[in-house]
C-alpha cells in the first residue's frame, strides 16, 4: 500500500479534503472518494474525453492527472453545473436540441462546453469554433450535430429560444478569425512534453486540439 | 434538419392519417435531466458493499491445446477467487443460437484473448496483478487467422469445412440474362472489423440471491438474452434468473451477444464465492475481446445494358464470423438479402457463407451484414456507371425499385417505397449535378495549373469530388424471426395511477423510452411525462424481444399502442366517459385500482396478414417493410498526403414516420457518423490473431473536428404495420456513407478504392500505382 496524503481541493464550489495515494487519479479521487460518479472513464488514457472535469475554468482529462496535482485547485464537474437544481441554459439545450443520447460523453461535453461558453462571453461561436474546442471528447452516439447546436443554442443571449439551426446560421461568419487566435494562446500556455503525444495523433486528426489541454504522458502513472 | 411527409401514393386517399399531438412533436427526452446532472448510474457507478472485483484471464495464442494451468506460488493468493471450466454448474457454453462457444476454454483454445480463467479480490489493484500470476502453457497449433486461410482450410476451426452457414438466394434465369446482356462487369469489394466502440465499457455485476437464484446488473441490449445464456450456464430454472439493465452507455449491436460473455463470467465469480462480483472492462479489454462487425468479402458480376439497365447479379458473399458461432448465420443472412441493393435485376443469384477463423468471434453491429454488402453494391454501381460512360445518379434513377417491383428474395414491395423519393431530394438539396460539374471543373483546372507550376500557394494538390449512395433497409427481423420471438408487450396501472410501460426493450441512448412515453401518452391523451415505462428487469417485465434490427418502434412501439388502446377502452367503459386529460385519468385509474384492483393489459405480437416467408428457399417477404435512404458525401482529398477531409454530407431518409424527429434525426446523424467512420478510418489491424491496435489512440473513431456538417432530411411514406406509419430507422444511417466516400474519392482523384477503410496509406499505394 502507497502512503496516503491529504489532499484538498474546491470541488463545485464547496471545501473538499481527501487522504488517498498520492498517485491516484484525480478521476477516482472524484468517484470514489469525493463519490461524484458523475465524471466518467471512456478509456483510462487521455483519448476518449468522459472524464473531462474543468480546473481553474480549463477543460483537463482527469484520468490523466494524479491527485497531488489537485491541492489547492478549483474543480467543477457535471454535477456543478447546475445551481440549486436548476438547470443551465446548457444543460437544458442538451436535452432540447439532442444532444445527450447514451449520455456517456455527456459530462465531459458539457463540461468543454462550459469553458467554451465561458471564453466566448454570450458571443455565439460558429461551427468550427464548437467542433475544435470538443474535438478531445469522442461521442459515438450523435455524430456531434446536435452537441454543436445544443453549444450554439445555449450561448444566445438568455430568453431566446431560437432555433439553433438558425443560431448556427448566423454564427458562422463572425467567429473565424478568433478560433486561430485562441489556439495559439491555449497551444502556448501547454508544456512540450505533449508534443510527442499530439505529433502522433496530429497526422490522423487534423484540426484535433485536445493535446493542447492534456497533461503529459508521463503523468498517466496513476492508472489502475 | 427538414422533414417532408408524403401522403403514400399507393394508398387511397380516405385512408388519411390523423396527426396527434405528442407523437410527432420533440419532447424533452425522460431521460435528460439524469444524463446532463450527472445523476444517470451507470454499472461503474452503483456502489456495492462488500463487492469483489473480477478479471479475465485469456488466452494469448490464436489456436493451441492447453497443455497446463498454473497459479504461481510465488503470489499470495489470499482472498482471491479463481474460477475455472470445472466450477460451472451447468452446461460450459455460451448459448446464443447455438451452443459451440465455451464460457471458459478447457482442453483448446481457439482465439486470442479466449477466457480460460476468472479472478476475483476485493482489491482490484490485487487482482489485476494476480492475472500474470497465471502461468498457461500451450501447444500452439496452426491456425486460420482470415477469410481466406480459412477457406483454404489451413486449419479447421469448424466441421470439415470451416463453414457456419451457407445461404443461397436464386431467381429468375440467371444464364439466359447473362446472355441477353450488353456487358459483362465485375468487381471484388472487401471491407474490415468494425467496432462499435459505445463510449461506457461492457460491465457486469452478479450477486447470487437468498433464494439460491442469481441477480445480474449491467450495460445491455437484450436481458432476455442474458436470461436464457444464465439458465444454462447455471443450471437454473427461468424463476431464478434476474437480469436487470443499468443505464446503458451505447450499444450499436455490442451488447446485443456480448452481455451473455461477460454477465456469465460475473455470475460464476458470484457464484463461487458467494458474494457480490462486478467485472468492468477497461478499454484495451473491451477493443481486444469483445464483437466487432463481420469482415467481408463480395465478389459481384453483374449483366448490364448499354443504357444502364441492369439486368443479371450474381453475387459471392464471405463473411468471416470469428471463431465460435455467435449471431453469425443471422449477420450472413441479412447481408444476403441486402446484396442486390436497392434495385430491380430480372435475374439474381446470391451465394453467400460465413466462415470460422482462429480470430474473436464477430458479433451484431448495426446494420447487421447488410453495410458490407451493400457498400459492394454501390460500389459496383459507382463502377457500372464509370465504365458506361453514364452518372451514377443516373444509374440509379434508372433501376431503383418501385412500387410493385419484385426483390431477389420474391418479395413484391406492397407500401411505402422511398427509394426515388429519398434519391431525388438528397440529390436536390445537395445540388448534386451542379456541384459535380463544378469540381470536376475546378480539378481539370488544378491540374493544368500545376502542370503548367502555378499550383497552389502553399504547394498543395488538392481535389474535390462528391459522390452518392442508395439503399433499402429490411425494418425488423428477417423472414419468421418477428414470428418466432413471439414478443409479449404489458401496460399497467401503477399503485398511484400512472401507466407503466413494461417491455424488455432498452434504452440504450436511441431514446426509446422517450418515444414509449409518446405512444401511450398519445392514446390516452395525457402528457407523455405522467406514463412511466419499467427499467428492462426480468422479474418485472415479459420478453418483448431483444433490442435489435430497428424492431423496438416499429414493432413493440406497435403493441404499445394496441396495449394502451385496451386500457383506454377499460377505463372508458368503466368511467362511462372518455379520458378527459391527465388528471382525469388519474382520477378514473385510482378509482378503479380501487374497487376492482389491479389494472394489467398485453400484447402478444401477431404477423400482419400477406407476409409469407420460407426459410429453407429463402423465398418470400424477407421483412415487413423496407426503409429508405440517399446520401451524397463530398470529399477533398490531398493528392501527397492521400488525406481524404469530409466535406458536407447530405442525406435524405424515409423512416415512415417521426415520431420524435429530433431523436430520429439523432439516430440519422450518429448512424452516418458511424459509417463515415469505418469508410475512412476504422480499421482493426491482427498480429497473429491478437487486436494490435486495441486502443483509442490506434483505433480512432472520427472526433468533432473531423465529422462534417450533416444535414438531413426526413421522408415520411407511412407503413401500414408501424404505429403511425413508422418504421425502423437505427440501422438504415450505416448503410450508405462508406460506398458514397468511396465514389467521392474516385470523383475526386479518378483512383477507385475496392476496399475500405480509405486510410492514407491504403488510398496512397492507390494513387501511385496509377501514378497520379
Ligand atoms: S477516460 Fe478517456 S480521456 Fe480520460
Ligand atoms: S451521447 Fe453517447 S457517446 Fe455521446
Amino acid at each position: 500500500m502507497s502512503q496516503l496524503v491529504r489532499i484538498r481541493f474546491t470541488l463545485n464550489g464547496r471545501p473538499q479534503s481527501v487522504k488517498v495515494p498520492p498517485m491516484k487519479r484525480l478521476l477516482d479521487v472524484l468517484r470514489e472518494d469525493c463519490r461524484m460518479t458523475g465524471t466518467k472513464e471512456g478509456c483510462g488514457e487521455g483519448e476518449c474525453g468522459a472524464c473531462t472535469v474543468l480546473i481553474a475554468g480549463d477543460p483537463v482529462n482527469s484520468c490523466l492527472v494524479p491527485a497531488v496535482h489537485a491541492e489547492g485547485a478549483k474543480i467543477t464537474t457535471v454535477e456543478g453545473l447546475a445551481k440549486n437544481g436548476k438547470l443551465s441554459a446548457l444543460q437544458t439545450a442538451f436535452i432540447e436540441l439532442g444532444g445527450a443520447q447514451c449520455g456517456m460523453c455527456t459530462p465531459g461535453m458539457l463540461v468543454t462546453s462550459a469553458a467554451l461558453l465561458a471564453r466566448t462571453k454570450g458571443r455565439v461561436p460558429g461551427d468550427a469554433e464548437v467542433r475544435d474546442a470538443l474535438s478531445g471528447t469522442l461521442c459515438r452516439c450523435t455524430g456531434y450535430q446536435k452537441i454543436v447546436e445544443a453549444v450554439q443554442a445555449a450561448a444566445a443571449p438568455a430568453p431566446a429560444k431560437k432555433k439553433a439551426a438558425a443560431v448556427a446560421k448566423k454564427a458562422k461568419p463572425v467567429a473565424k478569425k478568433k478560433v486561430v487566435a485562441k489556439k495559439k494562446v491555449v497551444a502556448k500556455k501547454k508544456a512540450v512534453a505533449q508534443k510527442k503525444a499530439a505529433a502522433s495523433r496530429a497526422g490522423r486528426r487534423p484540426g484535433a486540439s485536445k493535446q493542447a489541454r492534456r497533461p503529459a504522458a508521463s503523468q498517466r502513472r496513476g492508472r489502475r | 434538419m427538414a422533414r417532408s411527409r408524403t401522403a403514400s401514393p399507393e394508398r387511397p386517399a380516405r385512408k388519411t392519417i390523423t396527426l396527434p399531438a405528442s407523437v410527432g412533436v420533440n419532447v424533452p427526452r425522460k431521460d435528460g435531466r439524469d444524463k446532463v446532472t450527472g445523476a444517470a448510474l451507470y454499472l461503474d457507478d452503483l456502489r456495492v458493499p462488500g463487492v469483489l472485483h473480477g478479471r479475465t484471464v485469456r488466452s494469448t495464442v490464436a489456436n493451441a491445446r492447453i497443455v497446463s494451468v498454473t497459479l504461481d506460488p510465488a503470489f499470495d493468493w489470499t482472498g482471491m477467487t479463481v474460477v475455472d471450466h470445472r466450477d460451472i454448474p451447468g452446461e460450459n457454453c455460451v448459448a446464443v443460437i447455438e451452443r459451440d462457444q465455451p464460457m471458459l476454454a478447457s482442453t483448446h483454445v481457439r482465439h486470442v484473448d479466449e477466457p480460460i480463467l476468472l479472478l476475483a479480490h476485493e482489491d482490484a489493484e490485487r487482482v489485476e496483478a494476480a492475472v500474470s500470476a497465471v502461468k498457461i502453457e500451450y501447444e500452439p497449433l496452426t491456425p486460420a487467422l482470415n477469410l481466406e486461410e480459412s477457406l483454404e482450410k489451413k486449419a479447421l476451426v469448424r466441421g470439415d469445412d470451416n463453414v457456419f452457414k451457407t445461404i443461397r438466394i436464386e431467381r429468375g434465369d440467371l444464364d439466359e440474362a447473362f446472355v441477353r446482356s450488353d456487358r459483362v462487369i465485375e468487381g471484388e469489394y472487401w471491407c474490415g472489423h468494425q467496432e462499435q466502440l459505445y463510449i461506457e465499457n461492457n460491465a457486469m455485476l452478479a450477486e447470487r440471491t437468498k433464494d439460491g437464484g442469481i441477480h445480474i446488473r449491467g450495460s445491455m441490449q437484450c436481458p432476455y438474452y442474458v436470461h436464457g445464456a444464465l439458465q444454462v450456464l447455471l443450471n437454473l430454472p427461468p424463476e431464478k434468473v434476474r437480469i436487470e439493465q443499468t443505464v446503458t452507455g451505447g450499444g450499436f449491436g455490442g451488447k446485443e451477444d456480448y452481455p451473455s460473455v461477460i454477465g456469465g463470467h460475473a455470475a460464476l465469480l458470484a457464484w463461487k464465492s458467494g458474494r457480490p462480483v462486478k467485472i468492468v472492462y477497461d478499454r484495451l479489454e473491451d477493443l481486444a475481446a469483445t464483437t466487432k462487425r463481420h469482415p467481408a468479402r463480395v465478389r459481384i458480376k453483374t449483366g448490364v445494358m448499354n443504357d444502364g439497365t441492369l439486368v443479371a447479379l450474381d453475387a459471392d458473399v464471405v463473411m468471416d464470423g470469428g471463431a465460435y458461432l455467435t449471431l453469425t448465420p443471422v449477420v450472413l443472412s441479412r447481408g444476403a438479402i441486402h446484396a442486390g441493393g436497392c434495385y430491380r435485376w430480372d435475374a439474381a443469384r446470391i451465394f453467400a457463407r460465413a466462415v470460422a477463423t482462429n480470430t474473436p468471434p464477430n458479433g451484431a453491429f448495426r446494420g447487421f451484414g447488410a453495410p458490407q454488402t451493400l457498400f459492394a453494391i454501390e460500389s459496383h454501381m459507382d463502377r457500372i456507371a464509370a465504365e458506361l460512360g453514364m452518372d451514377p445518379l443516373a444509374l440509379r434513377r434508372k433501376n431503383a425499385v418501385k412500387l410493385g417491383d419484385v426483390t431477389p428474395t420474391g418479395q413484391v414491395l406492397k407500401e411505402s417505397v422511398g427509394s426515388h423519393e429519398v434519391l431525388e431530394r438528397t440529390a436536390k438539396r445537395a445540388k448534386y449535378a451542379e456541384k459535380r460539374a463544378r469540381y470536376e471543373r475546378e480539378n481539370a483546372a488544378a491540374e493544368a495549373a500545376e502542370r503548367a507550376g502555378k499550383g497552389a500557394k502553399d504547394g498543395r494538390r488538392l481535389r474535390r469530388g462528391i459522390g452518392m449512395a442508395l439503399a433499402m433497409h429490411g425494418a425488423g427481423f428477417t423472414g419468421s424471426g418477428e414470428s418466432k420471438l413471439n414478443s409479449l408487450a404489458a401496460l399497467d396501472l401503477t399503485p398511484d395511477g400512472r401507466p407503466c410501460v413494461r417491455i424488455s426493450n432498452t434504452e440504450i441512448g436511441q431514446g426509446t423510452n422517450t418515444v414509449f412515453g409518446q405512444i401511450v401518452g398519445e392514446v390516452l391523451g395525457i402528457p407523455h411525462e405522467q406514463v412511466l415505462v419499467h427499467v428492462p428487469d426480468t422479474d418485472h417485465v415479459p420478453d418483448s424481444g431483444p433490442t435489435v434490427a430497428s424492431r423496438t418502434l416499429m414493432v413493440v412501439g406497435g403493441l404499445i399502442e394496441k396495449c394502451a388502446k385496451k386500457m383506454k377502452e377499460k377505463l372508458e367503459l368503466f368511467a362511462e366517459h372518455p379520458i378527459e386529460g391527465g388528471a382525469d385519468f388519474a382520477r378514473i385509474a385510482k378509482r378503479w385500482l380501487k374497487e376492482r384492483g389491479p389494472l394489467r393489459v398485453e400484447q402478444r405480437y401477431q404477423k400482419p396478414t400477406g407476409i409469407e416467408w420460407d426459410d429453407d428457399t429463402y423465398q418470400g417477404d424477407a421483412y415487413g417493410v423496407f426503409a429508405y435512404a440517399a446520401i451524397a458525401v463530398e470529399v477533398e482529398v490531398d493528392l501527397d498526403t492521400a488525406e481524404t477531409k469530409l466535406l458536407h454530407v447530405t442525406t435524405a431518409q424515409d423512416i415512415g414516420r417521426a415520431i420524435h424527429p429530433v431523436l430520429c434525426a439523432g439516430q440519422i446523424e450518429g448512424g452516418t457518423l458511424q459509417g463515415l467512420g469505418w469508410a475512412l478510418m476504422e480499421e482493426v489491424r491482427h498480429k497473429d490473431g491478437k487486436v494490435w491496435n486495441h486502443q483509442l489512440t490506434n483505433y480512432i473513431i472520427p472526433t468533432s473536428a473531423d465529422a462534417p456538417p450533416i444535414d438531413v432530411e426526413i421522408v415520411e411514406i407511412p407503413y401500414s404495420n408501424g404505429p403511425w406509419g413508422a418504421k425502423g430507422v437505427g440501422e438504415l444511417p450505416m448503410d450508405v456513407p462508406a460506398p458514397a466516400v468511396i465514389a467521392a474519392i474516385a470523383h475526386a482523384t479518378g483512383c477507385r478504392l475496392d476496399e475500405i477503410p480509405a486510410t492514407p496509406e491504403r488510398l496512397m499505394r492507390a494513387l501511385q500505382r496509377r501514378g497520379a
